[in-house]
């Protein structure tokens, strides 16, 4: 029945009218949820707040061209140095070791998976891959201290107990699965009409990897990588038990040397009163490697976009 | 045209040049999946054998102590299992309301755009950070101390992106005439989630979940940076049991109580120079091991469970 008029439409009856209180109460459990869903930004806004309000704190009694370019870091000392550098280069070495050992093992697991294997060795691969990457990160810094740096002292005498070498391999080890996942799936979702156009041409299937999926598959696998460098830089346990503890400024990965993440560790195993100075280069340390984790993501934000193909 | 025409030799042979080069990256790519595999092989049967004397009831029921030989994993594994009650406690409702309220209820405005690159953004954040965190709020600002409640929480945070996540592909994989049958009825929104959506849902969510928990039961770099002790040798108070000559705990006592947790006793025990703690270490390693394959193990049942289940 068509409406020409209001007079036309039907009223309400009585029995729904009784449940307007249905409404109040469905915009009420709209709200709840979407206070839930707000938490994560509370999250983001309490890590900025707490890094950064610290971290005024603390460069209202530390320079930031000292902090920056100062070459000793020994914030509990007396003759205090606060040279961020120092914890710096433990990260990025121990970071470059793990991704030259990640990155192409990752990636040629990837190609493989993607390009080569048959059914069962991918279902045999799969959960070593999800079971590598279930490993909690202490039981990887128990197998960096007790078997790995062992092993390596019988190739390299002169490898001290801790080091960065030894860290970087098994963070490295670490860090495959999750290249390798991701690469993947980048790589299976190029379509089959690219590789099969290879093959019309004559080409076999390693150089139809390497030269057709890899470049198309690009932008996943930088994102990728990205992720890995993430993962790298922000891993705390494996240097905290095998790279040692002791702030070293080296580029020398066969070298003991404190990261940003051990150093916090560190701190955080001592007695901090709230407030000391040394309290609070905890949070310029984070702070910094939130700088720097972010600086890596922006770089794989825009290298995503550039490199992105449509199909 | 530069080239003559290759002879059929020539192209026999760079075809069989190719070939090889296949077969050698082939090679190639299997030895890089037997490093894994040999990674946790060795890994493995180093903690079994290293460790192996150590496995037996009394390392269970003992606390840590100044001698390898009588120290156990006591005070560990309880308070690992009190924590990860809290984080459950915590992150299922907040995550599961979130995914329900980003799947149902957003509308595709900025508000959601912001939500949702904040949920990708902290699943990227290094796990001390969130320990850091913590610190500032919920030890200091909010007064909970070093406690069980403020690493719950922490965790809580840590892996409510994988709660969110899962919830969100859950109620995805719903079909959309679930939703639309309840609506035809006259359900409202709230309902349809309630009765429809969320039930079907849960497989999935609690797949999700699962996964969570198991990897915040191996965190240890937020949990130190709370301040969780490395050397403990009581139990969080039992509620309603005596502590002290007539107090008795509360319903409550334990969550403010001091505690331990596996992964930061295996770093207290990798971390001393004597060799006999080494064993302790493998030991507990072991354990912790054991306790991540399973849960790991019982989603990946439940995931499998869930699809035979499914009737749509």
């Amino acid at each position: 029945m068509t409406a020409n008029n209001a007079s036309d439409l039907p009223v309400v009856s009585d029995r729904l009218a009784k449940n307007a209180m249905r409404n109040v109460s469905e915009r009420l459990i709209e709200m709840l949820l979407f206070a839930a869903a707000a938490v994560s930004v509370l999250t983001t806004i309490g890590i900025v707040y707490v890094l950064v309000s610290e971290s005024i704190h603390f460069f209202q009694n530390v320079s930031i061209v000292d902090f920056l370019t100062d070459t000793q870091w020994t914030p509990l000392f007396d003759d205090a140095h606060f040279g961020i550098m120092v914890l710096v280069s433990g990260t990025l070495v121990s970071s470059f070791v793990a991704l030259a050992v990640a990155i192409p093992m990752g990636t040629i697991i990837a190609i493989y998976l993607s390009e080569f294997a048959n059914g069962k060795v991918r279902e045999v691969a799969k959960p070593i891959l999800e079971l590598l990457g279930g490993i909690p990160t202490i039981v990887f810094g128990y197998f960096a201290l007790l078997m790995v740096t062992p092993l390596l002292q019988k190739i390299f005498p002169e490898l001290p107990g801790f080091s960065l070498l030894s860290a970087g391999l098994v963070m490295g080890i670490m860090i495959v699965p999750y290249i390798a996942s991701l690469s993947e799936d980048a790589m299976r979702s190029v379509p089959m009409s690219l590789r099969e156009g290879s093959y019309a041409m004559g080409s076999t299937r390693l150089h139809t990897a390497i030269h057709v999926v890899v470049p198309a598959a690009f932008s996943g696998l930088a994102a990728s990588y990205i992720l890995a460098i993430s993962r790298a830089v922000g891993e705390t346990m494996i240097l905290a038990v095998a790279a040692g503890m002791q702030p070293n400024l080296t580029w020398n990965p066969m070298e003991p040397a404190a990261t940003i993440t051990s150093y916090i560790v560190q701190v955080a195993l001592g007695d901090l009163p709230h407030g000391s100075i040394g309290y609070q280069t905890i949070f310029a340390a984070g702070l910094t490697l939130i700088l720097i984790t972010l600086a890596f993501n922006i770089l794989g934000q825009w290298l995503r976009r550039k490199f992105r193909e449509n199909y | 045209m530069q080239h003559a025409a290759l002879t059929t030799e020539e192209i026999r042979a760079l075809i069989a040049k190719g070939k090889m080069k296949d077969t050698i990256f082939k090679a190639v790519g299997l030895l890089c999946l037997a490093i894994g595999l040999l990674v946790i092989f060795l890994l493995v049967s180093d903690m079994v054998i290293r460790g192996s004397e150590r496995l037996n009831l009394a390392f269970f029921t003992e606390f840590a102590s100044r001698r390898a030989g009588q120290a156990g994993i006591l005070s560990a594994w309880v308070g690992s299992l009190l924590v990860m009650t809290v984080t459950a406690f915590a992150a299922v409702p907040l995550g599961v309301a979130a995914g329900v309220y980003l799947e149902e209820y957003a509308k595709r405005n900025w508000i959601t755009e912001i939500i949702e690159i904040n949920i990708t953004n902290l699943a990227a954040v290094p796990s001390i950070v969130y320990g850091l965190l913590s610190l500032g709020i919920f030890v200091y600002a909010f007064g909970f101390g070093q406690s069980i409640l403020t690493a719950g929480l922490t965790l809580a945070l840590l892996i409510l992106p994988i709660v969110i996540v899962s919830t969100r592909e859950a109620i995805r994989a719903i079909p959309a005439m679930i939703r639309e049958g309840s609506m035809a009825v006259g359900a409202t929104r709230w309902q349809t989630c309630r009765y429809h959506i969320i039930p079907y849902a849960m497989p999935g969510i609690l797949t999700g979940v699962i996964i969570g928990l198991a990897r915040a039961i191996g965190e240890t770099a937020p949990i130190i940076t709370i301040g969780a002790l490395t050397f403990i040798a009581f139990l969080p108070p039992v509620p309603f049991t005596e502590v002290s000559p007539g107090v008795s705990a509360g319903l409550f006592d334990w969550l403010m109580s001091p505690f331990t947790v596996m992964p930061i006793q295996i770093f207290n025990w990798t971390s001393r120079p004597d060799p006999a703690f080494e064993v302790n270490a493998a030991a507990a390693g072991f354990v912790l091991m054991i306790m991540v394959l399973s849960m790991n193990a019982v989603a990946i049942w439940l995931r499998y469970k869930m699809r035979k289940n499914i009737k749509w």
